[in-house]
Order: structure tokens, then sequence, then C-alpha cells
């Protein structure tokens, strides 16, 4: 183990003190690491986890400190992977962590009993620590006074009082580091009281210190741990001792049932009186009649009927804004990348490696930055929803619909972000917890029609879908079209409910989500989140959305081939209505590696209705979905000059089968290539974000799969049966 | 039978009086603990999951969760 930690280069080279803040979530931890380190911050995963690991380093007179932002947690009795890392990193047994020199506890001063329970379990661990009593003017507004000096004698160990959201707070702490002493703390005042305390020495005697090699400090805590979850973590069941573990743990819990207590409450029950012992005379609280803000806004947010009515118009007054304030944006990137591959192509010697710069990197980035304002709008509205508290009344009021399908009240929003995007509504499954229900919000989010469908849609709509009316009054154009979306919702929800099956559902996680006060949000700390987001888009995804893009390109631009010299002269003399570099360009596509992929495919998609062309369509909308419709227009050769979609749609109606004469393009194969395209996992954008976001290729592989698999299933059955009408 | 949390629909006080079951780690963590009074503030649409009051803070919690908790009405 420790020769381990000394390779993995994670820790900083000076010896500057390393300071861990810890605490339960909603107390400002965030807010006093942002105010602590400023912009001098990292943001990255634990290796081989999804979990974030926060560092950065704070100065106080000319010293500097190494600042972790530690997991939140409610226990050191972990049942999740990032409070386990908090729990393995306290006691020295994480290889990408060492032990803290000092420990914050953030404690929420509205709220301390629960939160001094946590505490007291981190100052079991004697590690120099000190108490930071976060958000005391919330807790003066709700006429709680908190007699610090009291408390600090009880525990044994520096209370600080402070808002973490003024300056003021901030610098409070920062000197309270530097003074402070790195001392070991004594002993907690508290100590298990009987039988309980036999019950500890019990199983350390006959398991931790004989079996284990955990650090001796954590002996009682990791004691506690197993008899109060009374069975052996998972890691240890392939152990050849578990067997000893596991009946050391059985008498462990016995000692405690003959004097007729319950093992399971045990500690939990100490902990609390003592919590109760110290809060008794240090803490008062004030009655007060009113009703709180957050008790008047909630009597809205959460009610039964004005809940969910609430939720659906903040929902569409955010998507509103999102799509209005992102179009300008993309608008102006797609213009730019336009522009500068123009120019670039102008400016440097015709060649391999100009069409490379051009239409592999210049292309391939602009496919990545396009997506930024998207990201980094819904960004802004999800922190702000969450750090003002508003998003756990969402779950709230969701959950019950959310888990008759099997998901998660917290999955709501990262779906229907998928109506704009798939990638940042995966990039915001963050929120949701539970890893079982995040993967499961995950692999069923693409079925959500996102805004790049619609150039497809409404091509295809256009050229194929009759205008006629339904019952006199329903346009069948727009029938299809929210037909389409309503299609990707019912998968979404099939695919989840079949999803459920696979998972056990020992896995399913308790829900006892927190309804915190709302608050402002802190807007230095909404900001840093939705910059982080942006840049872990770019650097992470981005890296892999290039790659694939060159290798698109690759396959559209080779081998080359030389467009027949006689033709340009009969479109020359026949109309000006071709531009002269398009019919080369349709020429060598189909000649190209795409173009033998497309009428390589050819059998496998004709049963779909599908011709090569829409086989290379297939193949270049990889890049993004609506590349399908650039693809269609290059091969028919339309001007671009006068692209609007009814030139297209006048090609795609008249392209006949050159032997037999027949439309290649019926209903039933508009409707089978609109089928393809709601379910197709046809966006690598997407299958990057999902790699990062579970950390394998193994999520994105399944759900390429899945879907393209589906996909091919309906639209064959709509192909056939719509053919046959 | 003990009369268990997720029984009670209507809103109002009442007394913890033991805790069962897998959940029972976590619940008796958040505070939950036997002998302390919670207050049930009100229902999610679909009847689950339930807020609830105790040690000044709000909590939610789902129907399996719910009905790990037997109390006594007061």
């Amino acid at each position: 183990m420790h020769r381990n930690r000394a390779e993995v280069n994670t820790q900083p080279a000076d010896h500057s003190p390393t300071i861990a803040l810890v605490g339960n979530p909603n107390t400002g931890k965030s807010t006093i690491f942002n105010g602590l380190t400023g912009l001098k911050q990292k943001i990255a995963n634990y290796p081989g986890v999804t979990v974030e690991r926060k560092t950065g380093t704070a100065r106080v007179n000319g010293q500097q400190y190494h600042i972790v932002d530690l997991p939140g947690t409610y226990s050191l009795n972990y049942t999740k992977i990032d409070e386990r890392i908090t729990y393995q990193a306290l006691i020295g047994e994480y290889e990408h962590e060492k032990v803290p020199d000092l420990v914050l506890i953030i404690v929420d001063s509205s709220n301390l009993e629960r939160n001094l329970f946590l505490a007291t379990q981190l100052m079991d661990l004697e590690i120099p620590a000190m108490i930071v009593l976060n958000m005391d003017d919330v807790a003066r507004e709700k006429g709680i006074t908190i007699n610090k000096e009291r408390i600090e004698r009880k525990l044994g160990i520096p209370v600080l009082s402070v808002s973490a959201h003024r300056k003021e707070g901030i610098k409070a702490i920062k000197e309270a580091i530097h003074s402070h002493e790195y001392k070991r703390p004594g002993p907690l005042k508290w100590e298990p009281p009987q039988p309980l305390r036999r019950a500890i020495a019990h199983l350390v005697e006959k398991w931790i210190e004989p079996h284990t090699n955990l650090p001796d400090r954590s002996y009682a805590i990791e004691a506690l741990r197993l008899i109060s979850n009374n069975k052996l973590p998972d890691s240890f069941y392939n152990f050849e001792e578990a067997e000893l573990g596991q009946k050391a743990i059985e008498e462990a819990c016995s000692i405690i049932e003959q004097e007729g207590g319950n093992p399971v409450a045990a500690e939990v029950m100490a902990r609390y009186d003592f919590i109760n012992e110290c809060t008794q005379d240090s803490v008062e609280q004030e009655e007060t009649d009113e009703f709180s803000l957050t008790d008047r806004i909630d009597a809205v947010a959460t009610h039964k009927v004005f809940g969910p009515i609430s939720f659906v118009l903040i929902l569409l007054v955010m998507f509103q804004a999102i799509f209005s304030w992102a179009t300008p944006f993309m608008d102006m990137i797609d213009l730019v990348f336009i522009e500068s591959g123009n120019w670039l192509s102008s400016a440097l010697p015709p060649g391999i490696l100009t069409d490379l710069l051009v239409e592999g990197v210049i292309a391939g980035l602009g496919g990545v930055v396009i997506f930024l304002p998207q990201i980094m709008f819904l960004f802004f509205f999800i922190y702000v929803l969450e750090s003002s508290g508003y998003m756990a009344r969402a779950a709230f009021v969701m959950d019950g619909f959310m888990t008759r399908i099997g998901l998660h009240g917290r999955s709501v929003v990262p779906l229907i972000s998928g109506f704009a995007c798939a990638i940042p509504g995966i990039m915001a499954t963050r929120n949701i917890e539970n890893w079982r229900d995040r993967i499961i919000t995950i692999m069923v989010l693409p079925f959500m029609s996102c805004s790049a469908r619609l150039p497809v849609y409404a091509l295809l709509i256009a050229a194929f879908i009759p205008k006629t009316t339904v019952f006199g009054f329903i346009n069948m154009q727009g029938l299809t079209f929210f037909g389409l979306y309503f299609f990707g919702i019912v998968m979404a929800i099939i695919a989840a409910l079949v999803m459920n099956q696979f998972f056990p559902k020992e896995q399913q996680s308790p829900f006892m989500m927190e309804l915190p006060d709302y608050k402002m949000p802190k807007w230095s700390v909404v900001f840093h989140n939705v910059i982080d987001r942006g840049r872990i888009f770019v650097t992470e995804a981005g890296r892999i959305i290039i790659a694939i893009s060159i290798v698109l390109w690759f396959l559209a631009s080779f081998p080359k081939t030389d467009f027949p010299a006689d033709t340009p002269s009969q479109t020359e003399t026949a109309t000006s209505s071709f531009s002269p570099q398009q019919m080369p360009q349709a020429y060598q596509l189909k000649h190209s590696y795409a173009g033998q992929f497309g009428s390589f495919i050819e059998p496998v998609i004709e049963p779909l209705g599908f011709d090569w062309k829409i086989g290379i369509g297939l193949l270049t909308s990889f890049a993004a979905r609506e590349v399908m419709v650039g693809t269609l227009n290059t091969i028919y050769s339309i001007e671009d000059e006068n692209s609007d979609i009814v030139t297209l749609k006048q090609k795609l109606i008249n392209d006949r089968d050159p032997e037999t004469g027949e439309a290649v393009y019926s209903t039933a194969t508009a409707v089978s290539l609109m089928i393809f395209f709601a379910l197709a996992m046809q966006c690598m954008s997407t299958l990057a974000i999902v790699r990062r976001e579970t950390n394998s290729w193994k999520w994105p592989l399944i759900m390429f799969g899945y879907m393209t698999t589906l996909a091919y299933l309906c639209s064959f059955l709509a192909f056939q049966i719509g053919s046959s009408l | 039978m003990p009369l268990l949390l997720s029984e009670k629909t209507d809103p109002g006080v009442c007394q913890i009086r033991n805790i069962t079951g897998s959940n029972a780690p976590r619940l008796l963590e958040m505070g939950i603990t036997p002998g302390i009074s919670i207050e049930v503030i009100r229902s999610a649409p679909l009847g689950f999951p339930i807020e609830i009051k105790l040690r000044g803070y709000s909590l939610s919690l789902r129907k399996s969760e719910a009905q790990c908790i037997e109390i006594e009405q007061k």
C-alpha cells in the first residue's frame, strides 16, 4: 500500500500542508473551497471512477496550502463510491490521496445536530481538525443562537463560526488555518457506552487487528461500521478469512443484543445522545410562528397540483431561453469556422494537406465548439436550480412518476435536456447520485429527439408527408413531427423498463433526499461550474470527436478520382443552376470509401427501403445527424446558392431507379428513414461523452449496439408494412 | 402490528418508535432515531415520496423507506 502511494503522482511535490474539506452535502462546502482557492483550482476525476477530485492551493501570509475538497457525505459508514473515497482518504487507505494534515469539518449552523453526527465520527479518527460552523447568518435568521465556546469545550477542538459567502468569512477561515497548531486532538470526550465498547473491542481483537491492514486510528470507526451494517464490506467476500470476519461481527452484535440493545442503532443512538448533550445548553432555538420563505415557496413548489405545473413552466422558460440565447452563438461559431475554413483553403496551396486541415480538422473542431453554447447555457440553469435548492424539489415532485418507469426524480431534467441535445443532458446526469439510476438515464436519453434531428425530419416530412389534414383540423405534417417526438419518449420509457430488469434491485440505494432551504445561488460557484463543464467537454470528448471527424473526412475524400472531363461542359451549356464545383464533388463522394461503403451496405439496408445514397448519408451523419442533409445535398449536386430544402426535396421526389424507372423514395422509405433517425445512435459526440461520463467504452458500445439494432428492426417493420399497403 | 410511517397519510406530528429493515443504518444516521418527534409535512403528487421535518431540517422519503419506520401517533 505505502509503496503504491508513493508511485502515484497526485500529491504536490512541495511540503505545503494538505487541508481537507469534509462535510454533509448542502453545507456550503464548495463555496468555501472556491473562496479559499480562487482560480487556483483543478477539477479532475479520481482514477478509474467518475467521482470528481477538486483540489487547489491557498496562500496565507506567504505560506502555501494544498486544499482538497473531499466528496460530501452524511456519514463515514459509506454506501456510495464517493463516500467511500472520503472515508478511505481520511483513514489513509486510498492510494490517490494522502491523509490530510488538517480537516475542516464544514457544518451547517442551522442544522447542527445532524451535521455534528459526521463531525463526531471524524473526530474519532484523531486527525487534527477544526469545525467550521458555516451559514451562521442563516441560523440567526431562523432564530438559532449557538454558543460556540461551549461547543468548543464539549468537543475539544477549535470551532469557527462564519458565513463563507462573505469575504470576511473566508478570511477568518484562512487565518484559522494559518494559526492552527496541527496537533492531533485528544480522544473525543465521547466514548462508546457499554456494551458497545465491549463489542468494538471484541471485533478489533478477533478480526480487524489480525486480519486487515487498516491503520490503528480507524479500528474503532471500522468496528462500528461493521456492527451497524451487520456484515463485511463486499470487497471482503472473496477473502479466505471472510467467514472468520462474519463470525466476529455476529459475536460482537450478540454482545449488544444480550443486554437488550439493537446493534444497528447502537452507534448512532450513542452519538446522537452525545450530540444532544453538547447542544443542550449551547444552542437556543427561538420559537417562531411565522412561516419561513422556504415554507411559503414550498407550499406551491411541492404542491400536489401546482408543483408539477410550476416545474413544467420553469422548464419551458429554461428551454426557451437556451434556444433563443444559444442560437446566435451557434450561428456565429458556425460562420467563424466556415469562414476560417474558406480563408485557409484560399490562402494555402490546394492539396491533400489543405483538405485535411479544412475539411477534417477545422470542420471537426467546429463540430465540437458548436455544442458549447447549449452546454454552457443549460448548465447555467442547472446550477442555478441546483444551488438555489429547487432541484431537490423538482426531484421530489417528479419521483413518483419516474420511479414507475424505473428512473429517479432527478432523471427528469437531464432527459428533457435531451430534446435540445443529448450531450449536455448526459453531462447533467451527474446530479443523479445513484449509479444504477444514472446509467439507465444515460442509456435512454438519446431517444429524446434532439435538435440535430430536426433538419432531417423537416426535409423528409416536407417531401413525403402530404399536407392534408386529419379530422379536419390536424395537419398531417405536424402530426408526423409530434409522432416522431412522442415515439422517442415511448421508446425511452420502454428501454428504461427493460433495462431495469438487468440491474439487480438491491443496487437501488436509498432516496432519502434532503430538501435544503432555498437560498440565492453563489454566482462565482455557478460560473466556475459552467466554465468547467465546457472545458471538460472540449478537452475530453473533443479529442474523440476530432479524431472521428478526420476518419470520416478520409473516408469521404479517398481514393481520389478524376471527374470525367466532358461532363462539366454539358452542365455549363445546359443551365447555370449547377455550380461548377458541385458535380465533381458528388462524383468524388460516390467513388470514395464512403461511397463504396454505401454501395457495400446497400443489401443490408435495402429491406429498410434505403439505397446506397442513404447509405453514405448514414455513415457521414455519424459526425452529426444534420450532416445527412448536407450529404444528400452534395450527392444530388444541388446548388449551394439557393440551398433551401425545397430544391433537395424535389430531387428526392424525382429520383428514379435507373433500371426500373420507379421512384426511389416512397412514403414508406421516408417513414422508415425517419424512424431510423429517431432511434439509431447516429452521433459520435454522444458516444464520446458517454465514454467520458462512464469512464469506459463498454457503455457507449452497448448504447450503439442496442439503439442501432432497435432502429434497424423498427425501420424494417415500418418499411415492410408500409410498402405492402 | 405497529403503525408504519408509510401508512400515515395526513400531515402531523408523530414519534419514532423503531427503525427496521435494510435502510435502517442510513435512516438512523440522518437523525431518525427512536424517541424523537418528526412532522409529516406533505406528500408528492402520486402519494410518495413524503416530506418530513426533523431536527430542524426537511427530508424526503420514498415509500420503501417510510416502511422501515415504526411510529406512534401523538
